[in-house]
């Protein structure tokens, strides 16, 4: 079942290889139809999904089947090494509460993507196996339960994401292209070494052999005394956190290692931002929940002040960059900084409000701000300029279009009823219960108030009032005498047409439902964050040393 | 005063000559080869190279089935200890065989060869020659018998360089690798005549066991250690015996720089690490700072550098032939990691990284022939737009080069992986060399991503068709290396269980 969900994009893509560049169309719909079947395999999945069992380590009794479930788990290298015994890789796959919200979010994005790629129209061919590479790396990550075979996932999304941004993204996209691909590649590389060390420090206590496999390495039982990663090996383990924290605070972004993804987002084509807001940050997130923190969480303990002020950091830093833009783009790049550094600060409370508030707020801002990128798409289609004061008065002329927008920009800035206000509350719920967090929680929700700021001004700018006098769009009057908004050279609807309703509407519903009623995402995720809160705890670890 | 030999000693002479000749059957059976090139040339006196190249690939893949045979003679010493058969020189046998068959295909195709004025007639005939040599070098165990096959390699090497005589380059690079090789391996004599001087020994084992019972000055093997390894650096490649690399690579003809940039480089690691880890004296624990080890600081600093150097000068690089030749002086110091090592999983490691840089080096050096055929021109900048035109050509480009940076799925990365492992199972000492080595590999990540930037992402400056057809042959040949690349980054045991297979050294000491 994971399989078939994770490799049916790259299917679909060896077809469109065969299929001949001049017939776009068909090349749209078997992708849509990839995306199509992986969201009803998601379904599947998550219908099947019993959310009474915990994941994140094995069960008591060390077995799996107590923990994760869908596992797919076959050996996939074996080598003989001389003295150093045999290598395992094994091809292991699984999902517990931490991933199953991802797959999902993952499918539906996937969706919201190929229907937003309709309009690519240069190199169709290449463009879609390169987005269905991509798409196949990302479901593989969430459900990777081997470190080896998760880095290989990890790593095989550079390259797609390099030429998606590099090939159709805007004029300055080669910059992009390769700041990003530098970027994420120095943090994975560090991962990379310490997944060799970590390999040479646990053991799986099933077969007594050294593993990649993630879940023996989330139990510090396994961790063999003297080795590199071992439990007195107190040097190594800090250094082994902080460079794969780095790793994943690149993709989060974490400040300071957030300077690619503005110059990303603006060069890349809207459904390649959708992926990328959509997605690819939550991976940085979910590996320091499945790895960086289960794996040396004495560390964690020790760290969870540094990144309860980062989280700050970034909640507060992306608010006021998002606040100074000019560029609608900019400022929705912006605003997922500053969103992303919630899910940080929810982490650093170390309990269950928080982890719960982190994760859900992962979820939320996957389809909040996969549609504020789509909108910000939707006026760059037609009026080929992204500047904020270019535009003014548009809810008059696009009603449907500034509806959308105002409950896109609501959720955004934390509207109760919407789903980003449940995470954030519970984010902040959690922070300030912790001690150690709570005065950063207080100094964090002047982020809300810029937040609320930046959002309603851009609102105010471009969609009330009057036309600005420079605006990109001219007023005609139509045949009744009402005025109608008219953009050069475009042809379609003026407001938006059935495919942008097609993407928009399902992400508008998933956010009002959530908001009203969280427990669908709530329900599958709590035991899950309890055992990870559990495996965190300082109580556990005392008990293991 | 000098006694002639008595009947009785020439007849165990002539006995052991013919015992070992048993042993010798694939460097014979390639001297043959190189014989009958030869005369096919002077009795076919062939237009085109087609009847000279088909021989020698069928020549070639011939002599595999003799390399097969030697399995089941493995531990062998015969000349009189000058020559060994083992696991480790079948490795190599195997690997320059597959690297000369896989130069024929590269020269098929090159026009730079088939416009060749005078003919292709002794190209054929050299690159089996350098293809015995390297064979030899593999199997050698005697000082004297290290020398005449890397001098046969050499020479081989300068005529190839300079093959294009009529190109300024191609004659400027041979006289440079001429300079440079003459000076190296007058040094290496130099080296070797301490070493005499030491022991009274040419053997390596026999170097090993003398210095060992005797006790020796660590000054003077040091000096001589020194002089060997300039030898023994230049062939392989890396910093500072490099100089000659960047401009060789460029002047000789693509199929020359490929089989330069990856056999040659490998012949000069058989050598080192048989050198290293037979005749120098290695203390009883197999740990990181042993008696021996003066050695392994001498190769510590010359990985640093490679890697270091190789990595950041190729960024400015505008040929995409230099480009390669600074990258092979990094890839040199990514194969010395392993056998920093000092251990049978860092061997092995080592071993697994020559494999994988077969496989990815002459992949992008075929790619390169297949454009400069296309484009006469082997500037990166030239590679505008040319990815769409040639989609196989371009798609197996990327996979060859995200071989090189060391990314999943590709072999490169595999390699890559199996060198840090061993020098992080030997604990923390070696975590700071494996940073060198990720840190440089993603500085490399930039110049080789100049190459796919400028075939996908930029618009050519002429205007030109929509598509560009290339060979079948070539095509088939890429794709071929491409697929295997990607198959083998993810089902790497044949390769690695090769490589394991490998690591039996005759004599060796260390493990």
């Amino acid at each position: 079942m994971l399989s078939l969900i994770v490799f049916l994009p790259i299917v679909a893509g060896l077809i469109i290889l065969i299929v001949p560049s001049s017939q776009k169309q068909i090349i749209r719909i078997v992708s849509l139809l990839a995306a199509f079947a992986q969201g009803a395999l998601a379904v599947l999945i998550w219908r099947g999904y019993d959310p009474s069992l915990p994941g994140i380590t094995a069960a008591a009794d060390g077995s799996l089947d107590g923990a994760f479930q869908f596992v797919e788990r076959l050996p996939w290298i074996t080598l003989d090494l001389g003295n150093f015994g045999t290598l395992n890789i094994e091809y292991f796959l699984g999902v517990d509460g931490l991933s199953i919200t991802m797959v999902l979010l993952t499918a539906l994005i996937s969706i919201i993507a190929v229907l937003s790629s309709w309009t690519i129209q240069k190199q169709v061919k290449g463009y879609f196996i390169l987005f269905n590479l991509l798409s196949t790396a990302m479901m593989g990550c969430f459900v990777a339960l081997d470190f080896f075979l998760f880095y290989v996932f990890w790593e095989l999304m550079l390259l797609p994401m390099y030429f998606l941004i590099g090939i159709w993204g805007g004029p300055n996209r080669e910059y992009a292209a390769i700041k990003f691909f530098l970027y994420t590649l120095f943090g994975s590389v560090f991962m990379l070494l310490v997944m060799i060390g970590l390999y040479f420090s646990v053991i799986d206590p099933a077969t007594g052999n050294h593993t990649f496999s993630l879940v023996a390495m989330a139990s510090q039982e396994n961790y063999i005394p003297g080795s590199i990663f071992g439990p007195e090996s107190v040097m190594w383990r800090y250094a082994a956190f902080i460079v794969l924290f780095i790793g994943f605070a690149i993709k989060v972004p974490m400040f300071p290692f957030h300077t690619w993804l503005p110059d990303a987002h603006v060069e890349a084509p809207t459904p390649i931002s959708v992926i990328l807001a959509g997605v690819l940050l939550k991976l940085g997130t979910y590996g320091m929940m499945r790895i960086n923190f289960p794996f040396f969480p004495e560390v964690f303990q020790a760290s969870l002040y540094v990144i309860g002020v980062f989280g700050a950091i970034n909640i507060i830093y992306g608010a006021f960059c998002a606040l100074a833009q000019s560029d609608l783009k900019k400022l929705v790049a912006y605003s997922s900084i500053s969103h992303m550094g919630y899910v940080l600060l929810g982490l650093a409370a170390n309990n269950s409000e928080g982890m719960t508030g982190a994760l859900y707020q992962m979820f939320n801002h996957g389809t909040i701000t996969a549609m504020l990128f789509l909108l910000v798409g939707v006026i760059y289609d037609r009026a080929h300029t992204r500047q904020i004061d270019k535009f003014g008065g548009l809810a008059t002329y696009m009603p449907v279009y500034a509806g959308v927008v105002t409950i896109a920009w609501f959720a955004s800035l934390g509207l109760p009823g919407l789903s980003g206000f449940i995470s954030e509350a519970f984010v902040f719920l959690g922070a300030f219960s912790s001690e150690l967090t709570r005065n950063i929680a207080i100094v964090s929700v002047l982020g809300i108030v810029f937040g609320a700021a930046y959002l309603l001004w851009s609102l105010q700018r471009m969609f009330l009032g009057k036309r600005n006098p420079d605006a990109v769009y001219e007023l005609q009057k139509d045949a009744d005498g009402n005025e109608r908004i008219h953009f050069h050279d475009w042809k379609g609807k003026n407001d938006l047409d059935g495919r942008e309703l097609a993407m928009l509407v399902p992400l508008a519903a998933v956010i009002i439902i959530l908001g009203v009623y969280p427990m669908p995402v709530l329900g599958l995720i709590t035991t899950s964050i309890n055992k990870l809160v559990e495996v965190l705890s300082p109580v556990v670890l005392m008990a293991v040393n | 005063m000098y006694e002639p030999p008595s009947g009785a000693e020439i007849q165990a002479i002539i006995t052991t000559l013919k015992s070992s000749a048993a042993y010798y059957i694939p460097e014979i059976y390639l001297s043959a080869l190189f014989l009958v090139l030869i005369l096919v040339d002077l009795i076919f006196k062939p237009k085109k190279h087609h009847l000279l190249s088909v021989t020698s690939l069928i020549g070639l893949t011939g002599s595999l089935w003799f390399i097969w045979q030697q399995h089941a003679i493995t531990g062998q010493e015969i000349f009189f200890g000058m020559y060994v058969i083992d696991e480790f020189a079948i490795f190599f046998k195997y690997f320059f065989v597959l690297c000369g068959i896989l130069t024929v295909f590269l020269s098929m195709p090159s026009d730079e060869l088939n416009n060749r004025a005078s003919g292709v007639g002794e190209y054929y005939v050299l690159v089996i020659g350098m293809v015995i040599g390297m064979v030899m070098m593999a199997s050698a165990t005697d000082l004297l018998m290290i020398l005449v096959s890397m001098e046969l390699v050499s020479f081989a090497a300068y005529v190839l360089t300079g093959y294009l005589k009529r190109e300024r380059r191609s004659t400027e690079a041979s006289l440079k690798y001429l300079i440079y090789g003459a000076v190296s391996s007058g040094l290496m004599i130099y080296g070797f005549s301490i070493l005499y001087g030491l022991t009274g020994e040419t053997n390596i084992s026999e170097i090993s066991r003398v210095l060992m019972s005797r006790g020796y000055d660590p000054v003077t093997l040091m000096i001589a250690s020194i002089m060997i390894l300039a030898g023994i650096g230049y062939k392989v490649g890396v910093v500072p015996f490099h100089f000659w690399s960047p401009d060789v690579y460029e002047g000789a003809p693509i199929p020359v720089t490929a089989f330069l940039s990856v056999a040659s480089k490998a012949a000069g690691f058989a050598l080192l690490i048989r050198f290293f880890y037979v005749a120098v004296p290695h203390g009883p624990e197999t740990g990181a700072f042993t008696p021996g080890s003066e050695w392994l600081m001498l190769l510590i600093v010359l990985s640093v550098a490679s890697m270091i150097y190789g990595n950041v000068v190729a960024l400015w690089q505008k040929n995409v032939k230099r480009l390669l030749a600074y990258s092979s002086i990094a890839h040199g110091g990514y194969i010395l990691l392993g056998i920093i090592a000092m251990d049978e999983l860092g061997t092995q490691a080592a071993l697994f990284y020559l494999l994988s840089y077969l496989f990815m080096n002459f992949g992008a050096f075929l790619v390169a022939v297949i454009i400069a055929n296309k484009t006469g021109s082997e500037n990166i900048e030239d590679y505008r737009g040319l990815g769409w035109r040639m989609p196989l050509a371009g798609a197996s480009m990327i996979v060859f080069l995200l071989s090189l940076i060391g990314l999943p799925p590709t072999v490169g990365f595999i390699g890559k992986l199996m060198v840090f492992s061993a020098l992080l199972a030997k604990g923390s000492v070696f975590v700071w060399l494996a940073l060198v080595g990720i840190l440089t590999s993603v500085i490399s990540l930039y110049y080789y991503m100049l190459i796919p930037l400028n075939m996908y992402l930029r618009e050519p400056k002429q205007p030109l068709p929509d598509t560009i057809k290339a060979g079948f042959l070539p095509q088939l040949v890429t794709a071929g290396l491409m697929l295997l690349t990607l198959y083998f980054g993810l089902f790497f045991t044949p390769l690695s269980d090769f490589a394991h297979f490998a690591v039996t050294l005759f004599g060796n000491q260390l493990y």
